[in-house]
């Protein structure tokens, strides 16, 4: 079975790498959004409420 | 040698039948090349700058107040959303594309990204800056951004660019959009000044779009796209462009007339609209062929200077406003 393994070309691995970081940048930008976000739309009142 | 097509409203009517997708190499199902910077490509960064910048005005001009925060993720949610949709765009669009010069090195049909991967791009972006727009602005906006998306992918891309030399009339709607869109994420309200704003700009696509198609009929020609200096011939444009530059300036004077703009907007959209006339007017004059190059392309170039400085002129003077008001306010 391993012999069936797709061995990357150095311009696959590089591309590969290179759409990796940005997904991970783009996550991280889109959690910092939401968490920057939340706190501009609720303000200090964001946990002040009834349960 | 092939007979050129000729360009009567007969010819185009059985051209319309013509235009039909056509196949395309792309990428396909095997290992991947594309970096980062191809999907960026894909989101159209030029267009996406003029959209930001006309959104931007349209939320500073807007009356009342918008937290900073909220204001700098309106203007992420609609530059992603242009974004997207010009990843739709390029998805549909694959294979013209191909056939144009203009756009031959596109990710797509330059074979690094699959029609599949733009598809999913476009969609997934779009449903993310729709839904974020909604829920951390208002969902007038994110309703606006939805809708601007669905006219630049479907009614523009899909329908009206193969079909209609009238394409980039209606289709310029789409691009119209951003101002209104930042207006409403302020007020929560379409008024009768972001249409005017969206007027500005959707009066302003035809002469624009047309002055580019005028020194490039050829490549889309090649693609079988109905632009108009193909289906109705160059004579047509040419006095046509004239009378979308005749509607463009007084619509461009409007803000100030209105009172949302003050005395420096409305003396320089007054000498711009002139001047905007004058190049319409001599592209109008300028006998069809080599002739009407030149002021085509003159018209062009001033053509988006136009756009971009009246927005500028305007953004510049609610800024200063603002600016005084605040440090009138503090004394």
């Amino acid at each position: 079975m391993s012999e069936d393994r797709v061995t990357l070309t150095e311009k696959q691995k590089r591309a590969r790498r290179s759409r990796s970081l940005a997904l991970a940048l783009a996550l991280a930008a889109f959690v910092v959004i939401v968490y920057v976000g939340t706190w501009a739309k609720l303000g200090a009142a964001l946990f002040n409420r009834p349960m | 040698m092939a007979a050129r097509p000729t360009n009567t409203a007969a010819d185009f009517k059985k051209r319309m039948s013509l235009i039909e997708k056509q196949a395309v190499m792309d990428a396909g199902a095997g290992l991947s090349e594309a970096s980062a910077s191809d999907f960026i490509a894909l989101l159209k960064p030029r267009v996406m700058s003029l959209v930001i910048f006309t959104g931007f005005v349209g939320m500073m001009a807007a009356p009342g107040h918008i937290n900073p925060v909220i204001a700098a993720i309106a203007i992420l949610c609609i530059a992603v959303g242009a974004g997207a949709s010009g990843a739709l765009n390029m998805w549909y669009d694959a294979d013209i594309d191909a056939v144009m010069k203009r756009t031959a090195k596109r990710p797509i049909p330059a074979g690094r990204v699959s029609r599949e991967e733009a598809l999913g791009f476009g969609l997934v972006l779009s449903a993310f800056s729709v839904v974020t727009l909604g829920l951390f602005v208002n969902l007038l906006a994110a309703f606006l951004l939805a809708f601007t998306i669905f006219f630049y992918a479907v009614i523009y891309t899909i329908w009206l660019k193969r079909s209609t030399p009238q394409n980039i009339v209606i289709g310029g709607a789409a691009g119209a959009f951003p101002p209104m869109i930042g207006w409403a994420a302020v007020t929560n309200s379409v008024s009768i000044e972001s249409i005017v704003l969206f007027m500005i700009i959707f009066l302003w696509t035809p002469p624009h779009f047309w002055a580019l198609s005028l020194f490039m009929s050829d490549d889309y020609e090649k693609a079988r796209i109905p632009m108009m200096p193909n289906v109705m011939g160059a004579a047509s444009t040419k006095f046509q462009i004239f009378l979308y530059t005749v509607l463009v300036a007084p619509v461009g004077v409007l803000p100030w007339v209105m009172g949302f703009a003050g005395p420096a907007y409305g003396v320089f959209s007054i000498v711009m609209g002139a001047l905007f006339l004058l190049y319409a007017f001599k592209v109008w004059r300028a006998e069809v062929g080599e002739p009407m190059i030149s002021p085509a392309k003159k018209l062009f170039a001033f053509s988006i200077f136009y756009l971009f400085s009246l927005y500028a002129v305007l953004l510049g003077e609610v800024l200063v406003g603002k600016a005084m008001a605040a440090f009138g306010g503090a004394i």
